[in-house]
């Protein structure tokens, strides 16, 4: 692995509730190099967007406490200041948001918007931000990008808006993208249109990005290295061609067994029976042995420890060599 | 899905863009385009261009009467709309009234607008133990009527112009603040604040911009409503005689010294209730229109 970007260990998000604190997040690390993928994989409710929000220290500080690691080029987030935070969000970090439509604010033009963010950040004048915004819109691939500065964001089309919110995120080069299900809201097309332009970008601008999905076919296409995420935890975590080619945990075995994906007319797809635990009342063992087919007795009683194997590969499970 | 050939991710020609005009420029525009809203326009206009030229309008002096043409008809020569009961010309009186009574019904909604406005948004957008405190003083305010607390705050100043200023202020801080409370409430939670935040952008970036940019519309058309019931206000404060002193004319206060008229002349003496009935009946449609104007999406 070259230099790591983003170095995150022993992070734990908890929040505050009237019945005690959640643990949403629970002593995840992630590293990742200069120009690599992420694909962070899970179920709603897994803590993958909980992860990201906690990377930008997004989360509200009232109701929620973030304890660990968080470095980003060397500097520990969770240590900053509101000023160092501010430049650090949408400076060296940018995020994209799963719904382009509601993420641009209403009233104000798209390219307001932009120049916006760039003048906070780099000083710039109205007319200098200007001119990079309209750069930016043509770097992403938007079709006669001067009318579209004027544009309000409701007089594009969804694929369009997000690539603008692309264009936004990268107004002042990051080196962390973080991307939210950028394309769950996006049709199909548009989709594939989405993943190829985060693809050449990231590999153009030497970007490291963490792409949050639960669709197992968008990870594959985009990620370098992926990480499965379950009830707040990661369970797996490895390069994207060997886990999802040879999961070792149950529930990624579970994830890529219940896609659609491949599977012929009339065959039944193994979908993952019973339901994620509720992060309030998590079981005392293995968070996944309630559904787990694999599971024996110690599953139940002891939480398996994420072990580094071969090639870099983690897994969390008391029986991951003979799931493999 | 690992076929797509890199070619499909070329920008694609596009017919037209459409380029839209400002969201403002279409609220003027649908406003303008609203019969009622604009013959309501029409009308504050006149009255207001009356009020503030009143004295290149009328070669009379709104305080000084004649003994010998008291309580004239609507129609005398020399006074179209007759003379009071002290003989001074209506007319003369009616827009000097206005820029009274209609300085008495603005400028509280303005102030209580700056201040209930920015507490409303600080409450909102802070939320927590900083909103339960201002929110919950506003509803002590709250709990009285209105017009019985303007009364109340009036009667302990003492009567006067800019006592009844102070007392309206305060009497239409409550509502304001609720409405900008609520407003930035809404907006604090949308999904592009949290956007902004991502990009870097502090609370008072987010607040000016996004905050203020969102609630203008909602608060305009508020603002425009009390306007009618502030005229109405300021008006009864003077006709009971906690605002203005004669012979300082105002529409409240010539309704109440025209009051004993009301047999022998009564044309005469609903002229200034007329006056504030039409500016608040005006404010009021204007804010439904404006409504109206602003629901474009």
């Amino acid at each position: 692995m070259n230099t790591p970007v983003l170095n995150v260990r022993d992070l734990v998000v908890e929040f505050k509730t009237e019945d005690g604190a959640v643990t949403a997040v629970n002593k995840v690390g992630i590293q990742l190099g200069q120009g690599e993928v992420l694909g962070l994989i899970g179920e709603s409710g897994s803590g993958k967007s909980v992860t990201l929000r906690a990377l930008l220290r997004l989360l509200p500080e009232r109701k929620s406490s973030i304890s660990g690691i968080v470095e980003v080029d060397g500097r520990n987030v969770l240590e900053m200041s509101d000023k160092e935070l501010r430049a650090y969000r949408g400076g060296e970090t940018s995020m994209i948001f799963q719904e382009p439509a509601t993420a641009f604010d209403p009233v104000y033009t798209v390219g307001f918007q932009i120049s916006e963010s760039i003048r906070n950040h780099l000083g710039a004048s109205r007319a200098e931000a200007r001119a990079r915004a309209l750069e930016l819109l043509k770097l992403v691939g938007i079709p006669s990008p001067e009318t579209r500065l004027d544009n309000y964001p409701h007089e594009m089309s969804g694929g369009m808006r997000q690539r603008a919110m692309i264009a936004l995120a990268l107004a002042s080069s990051p080196k962390l993208l973080l991307a939210d299900e950028p394309t769950t809201a996006l049709d199909a097309t548009v989709q594939i249109q989405v993943i190829l332009l985060l693809r050449e970008l990231q590999r153009d601008l030497r970007m490291g990005v963490i792409f949050v999905t639960h669709d197992i076919g968008v990870a594959a296409e985009i990620s370098d290295q992926v990480a499965v995420m379950y009830a707040g935890r990661i369970v797996e975590n490895g390069k994207a061609r060997d886990v999802l080619k040879t999961p070792h945990h149950p529930y990624t075995e579970g994830l890529l067994s219940s896609t659609v994906h491949g599977a012929k007319k009339g065959e039944t797809i193994d979908a993952i029976p019973g339901m994620p635990p509720n992060l309030a009342d998590m079981p005392p063992g293995c968070a996944f042995a309630p559904r787990c087919r694999y599971a024996t007795e110690i599953c139940h009683q002891e939480k398996p420890e994420l072990e580094t194997g071969a090639n870099g590969r983690r897994v969390a499970c008391f029986h991951a060599l003979e799931v493999a | 899905m690992t076929m797509i050939s890199e070619t499909q991710n070329k920008v694609q020609p596009e017919a037209q863009v459409h380029v839209s005009r400002g969201y403002w420029q279409t609220v003027w525009r649908n406003l303008r385009r609203d019969p009622v809203a604009a013959v309501c326009m029409i009308v504050l206009a006149l009255i207001f261009a009356g009020a503030i030229f009143a004295p290149l309008l009328t070669r009379y002096d709104p305080a000084v009467g004649s003994i010998v043409s008291r309580l004239k008809p609507v129609g005398t020569e020399g006074h179209i709309l007759g003379t009071d009961e002290q003989g001074r010309d209506m007319l003369t009186r009616l827009l000097y009234g206005g820029r009274m009574s209609l300085l008495m019904g603005t400028v509280p909604v303005l102030l209580a607008l700056v201040i209930g406005g920015s507490l409303g948004t600080i409450a909102g957008y802070f939320g927590g133990r900083l909103n339960t405190v201002i929110m919950r003083a506003a509803d002590v305010l709250f709990a009285f009527p209105s017009v019985l607390l303007a009364v109340a705050i009036a009667g302990a100043l003492g009567a006067g112009v800019g006592n009844a200023l102070v007392a309206l202020t305060i009497v239409l801080i409550p509502p304001l603040l609720r409405v900008t409370e609520s407003a930035a409430t809404q907006v604090r939670a949308l999904d592009y604040v949290e956007a902004a935040q991502a990009s870097g952008a502090g609370s008072l970036t987010i607040i000016r911009v996004h905050v203020l940019g969102n609630m203008l519309g909602p608060v305009l058309v508020y603002s425009t409503s009390l306007l009618s019931v502030a005229i109405i206000m300021a008006a009864g404060l003077s006709f009971i005689g906690l605002g203005a002193k004669p012979p300082t004319a105002e529409w409240g206060l010539m309704l109440n010294t025209l009051r004993t008229a009301i047999y022998s002349q009564p044309l005469v003496t609903i002229l200034p209730g007329l006056f504030i009935f039409l500016v608040s009946l005006s404010f009021n449609l204007l804010s439904d229109g404006l409504r109206s104007a602003m629901d474009v999406s």
